[in-house]
């Protein structure tokens, strides 16, 4: 272990609270979304305990939708969209471009703090009466008729958007200024190039999402009439607003993860990413089209025929960058090197479940089917193919991926395969089932459903029992190895990235002498200090037009 | 628990074998494209395992050619998935003419639904087999959702404005319905069941009921309860229009636009009289919102609508006095 590094710079829990370093906000990140991840997982564990059976035995319908509503709450808002951008996007962005910090490093500390107080309101809700408008707060049940804690739970969503549109604009500015001599816009990681674009929704999106539910929140307390027909108000348009936000806030739960997917891809192939530019800019393309689909969530509102044909189109436009990027990580492993270190296999396991998440989000987005399969678990199983087998499985990959950077140390090797492997499993035991079910016709947010849907039902939460084991067992090996694992070294894949010239973990200023870059992103050809072999071992195949 | 897993709801509607084969042909296309990535994935990561641990992969960076294959390959399935759905949806919400129309309300949480002859049912309904059944829905609270698995439709039923959706039923039997749209405590057994009978049966059924009252009835009764009729006079000398022959028309506004005279516009003028002004007419009724339930509108529709085959009032908008409206 290097002698001096941020971790033990300074001691004491004031230089944690008063901390402007980017990699101590992203520890003190990394745990506040630990525990919501926690908070939301014992939620939806009583979710599917409560489900094993017809007829819902465990908790009363209105604690069960407490609980659907409160998961969802916590796990997106808290957890989600905080996670990859706020706790390995804090840490590893400015080291990736060569800086010293981010551009703000004070307000970086704010958007911590706002999350804390957002947080706070929210968790205040849940024990206070709790939540059962669903994390969707469709009007007018929200806005009029729910009896639980909404108003708490709004504010604390309205103050926490803040938190994301400051990290948002900290990574622009950051990206735009701060590069080291050498780190061109070609050069730059594409896990930068994701964050960039999931900035942009960040800072164009969140506005309003949070003046929606301010509006909902101003209609609960006042009675004024946006939402609710009985005042003059119209419940569709809470719906437009809403999902103006929510669908593009999707993919600033995926986008990242697919940065840390690109990442460690070509890490464990050792070779260069196949189509940097179209990785890129597709991820640019998804946050673009991203914001002009989000009434393919009302296909079946009442909105005109003719919107509903013109938003499933752009929908089905939006799979064209996905794909992009599916077929350019497949392609990446062609005449790799490839290594199953734990990382890599969330990498796989991601490239099999977001093609799954992905394909069948093309049945959501093909009208004549949206009216089957609208409101069923087809869509709880969709996206959790895309948030859980995407985003969680990109986090936690990143987590493994970096884990030797952000602590100077390695965890168990063989355990951490045992567990991407569990997680794999158990995921798929878990959601799988629920496509079927929702074509079969289960309604989602149930609490109660007919006997013929109960196979399905068991299977799912034996699956999530095994996931929850999956889960569990990264916590306690990570946890033990801050302490006890082997000591890691600068770069113990190696991979080409600026993070890992430097020490592990850290200096403070990232960097004892601000770095040049002169080499190309992922490129282990030219890059003698790796260790590697520089003869390329099979015959190279000449490079055609776009590279 | 059942014995038999089924991996699709029965076929029971004129919509259920288009949505199935339009599934059949997206599922084709989807395991397709799964496959190859599956295949290749695994294919490339055992071919190309590491061999050394200082060994690197070939410098490949990419391939202009492959790039543009694979965007322009699948568009044109995806062209395909999107027309087909869209064919599929475009007729679903295109009502044909000459529909049994049963008029459906939500509440937190039942339905009650309403035959054309007046007959109540709630979280039941009847509908005889090969018929298009269009279903007028409305809510009194929050949004819900009436869906029906077996016939492949659902549509969100929203306080506000009437929404429909049809369907034609292919096959006589008891067919789950569910509320889909999320609405608070009860959402899980807010539903019922969907009986298709043999036409003559339905008649049977429908004779034999205990008829809760014609709707033409009540709502004549309630038209002059409310004292509609003192304003919509028959010859549109009123200080409202009248509906004589109103229902089903292309009604002048004084905007100078024209609005079809549906369901959804005689609620909107009974509880937001000045959203669209008549011709003619200036805007002095009161507003009805919370005065009526929204099975009172139903009633009070029923009875307008059986107006709309008396002769309308010649000259409607110039014969009548300066003022008035709707």
């Amino acid at each position: 272990m290097p002698r001096e590094h941020y971790l033990n710079a300074t001691y004491g829990i004031r230089s944690w609270l008063l901390t402007t370093d980017h990699k101590r906000i992203a520890i003190l990140y990394l745990i506040s979304v630990t525990f919501f991840f926690f908070v939301g997982g014992l939620f939806a564990t009583l979710i599917r305990i409560h489900l094993l059976t017809p007829g819902g035995y465990l908790v009363t319908p209105e604690t069960y939708n407490k609980l659907f509503t409160m998961h969802g709450v916590a796990m997106i808002f808290f957890f989600l969209i905080p996670s990859i951008p706020a706790v390995l996007g804090n840490f590893v962005i400015p080291i990736m471009i060569g800086a010293k910090d981010l551009a703000f490093p004070k307000i970086n500390l704010l958007s911590w703090y706002i999350y804390l107080v957002g947080g706070a309101f929210v968790l205040y809700s849940f024990a206070t009466g709790g939540l059962d408008t669903g994390w969707t707060f469709y009007t007018p049940l929200s806005s009029i008729y729910s009896n639980s804690a909404v108003t708490p739970a709004v504010i604390g969503i309205f103050i926490n958007g803040f938190s994301s549109i400051l990290t948002g604009l900290n990574f622009i500015v950051t990206v735009h200024t701060m590069r080291a001599p050498g780190m061109t816009w070609m050069r730059l990681p594409l896990f930068v190039w994701a964050h960039y674009a999931t900035s942009i929704i960040f800072v164009l999106g969140t506005p309003v999402i949070a003046i929606t539910l301010l509006l909902a929140g101003l209609e609960r307390m006042f009675h004024l009439g946006f939402f609710n027909p009985a005042y003059g108000g119209d419940p569709i348009l809470f719906q437009h607003l809403f999902w103006f936000y929510s669908h593009p806030a999707v993919y600033i739960m995926i986008l990242p993860a697919m940065g840390v997917i690109s990442e460690i891809i070509p890490t464990f192939a050792r070779k260069p990413i196949f189509g940097y530019d179209f990785i890129a800019a597709s991820s640019i393309g998804i946050a673009v089209i991203g914001f002009i689909v989000w009434a393919h969530h009302m296909f079946l509102t009442g909105q005109s025929t003719y919107s509903a044909v013109a938003f499933s189109f752009l929908t089905f436009l939006v799979a064209v960058p996905s794909a992009v990027k599916v077929f350019n990580w497949t392609s990446t492993l062609y005449k790799g090197s490839i290594a199953f270190d734990t990382p890599m296999l969330y990498g796989l396991g991601f490239i099999g479940l977001f093609t799954i998440g992905g394909l069948t989000g093309l049945f959501l987005a093909c009208l004549g089917l949206d009216i089957h399969l609208h409101d069923t678990y087809f869509v709880v199983a969709h996206f959790h193919y895309i948030m859980v087998g995407g985003a969680i499985m990109g986090y936690l990959g990143g987590i493994h991926f970096w884990w030797p950077k952000i602590t100077g140390r390695l965890y168990p090797e063989y355990l951490a395969r045992i567990a991407a492997i569990v997680l794999f499993v158990g995921f798929n035991l878990t959601f799988f089932p629920q496509f079927i079910l929702g074509y079969l016709g289960m309604p989602r947010r149930y609490h109660d459903y007919p006997p013929e849907f109960q196979v399905l039902n068991v299977m799912s939460t034996a699956g999530a029992s095994i996931l929850a084991l999956g889960y569990l067992l990264p916590m306690v090996y990570l946890t033990w190895s801050m302490r006890y694992g082997k000591v890691a070294g600068k770069n113990p894949w190696p991979a080409t990235g600026l993070e890992w010239t430097t020490n592990s973990p850290p200096l403070t200023e990232n960097f004892s002498e601000t770095p040049v870059v002169d080499w190309e992103t992922y490129d282990f050809e030219h890059r003698p200090e790796l260790g590697l072999s520089s003869t390329v071992p099979r015959k190279p195949i000449p490079a055609h037009g776009d590279d | 628990m059942q014995s038999q897993m089924p991996l699709y709801p029965e076929q029971a509607s004129n919509f259920a074998p288009q949505v199935d084969n339009l599934v059949y042909f997206l599922l084709a296309v989807c395991v397709f494209f799964a496959t190859v990535i599956c295949v290749a994935v695994v294919y490339f990561i055992v071919k190309y395992r590491r061999k050394t641990p200082d060994e690197i992969g070939v410098p490949i960076h990419g391939d202009l050619r492959l790039e543009i294959a694979w965007i322009a390959l699948p568009f044109p399935l995806l062209l395909a998935m999107f027309g087909w759905g869209a064919a599929v949806y475009v007729d679903y919400r295109h009502t044909p003419a000459d529909t049994l129309d049963i008029y459906v309300i939500g509440k937190q949480w039942m339905w009650k639904l309403q035959q054309p002859d007046g007959r109540k049912e709630i979280n039941e309904l009847h509908v005889p087999v090969g018929r298009n059944v269009r279903l007028i829905m409305g809510s009194e609270d929050v949004i819900h959702d009436f869906s029906v698995p077996s016939f492949r439709v659902k549509m969100d039923v929203v306080p506000g404005h009437y929404n429909t959706m049809w369907f034609r039923p292919t096959k006589v039997g008891k067919y789950h319905f569910f509320c889909s749209q999320y609405c608070g405590t009860d959402h899980a057994v807010m539903g019922g069941w969907v009986t298709v009978m043999e036409p003559y049966e339905y008649a049977k059924w429908l004779s034999g009921s205990a008829g809760s009252g014609d709707p033409v009835a009540i709502g004549q009764k309630l038209y002059s309860e409310l004292a509609c009729n003192t304003c919509h006079l028959p010859d549109g000398k009123g200080r409202g229009p009248s509906y004589n022959g109103v229902y089903g028309s292309q009604v002048k506004l004084a905007d100078g636009s024209t609005v079809l005279a549906d369901d959804n516009y005689i609620r909107e003028s009974i509880l937001q009289p000045n959203a669209k002004i008549v011709a003619g007419y200036v805007p002095v009724m009161p507003s009805f919102q919370g005065l009526v339930t929204e099975e009172q509108i139903v009633d009070l529709t029923a009875y307008i609508k059986s107006m709309k085959d008396q002769p309308p009032p010649t000259k409607p908008g110039a014969a009548a006095p300066a003022t008035g409206n709707k």
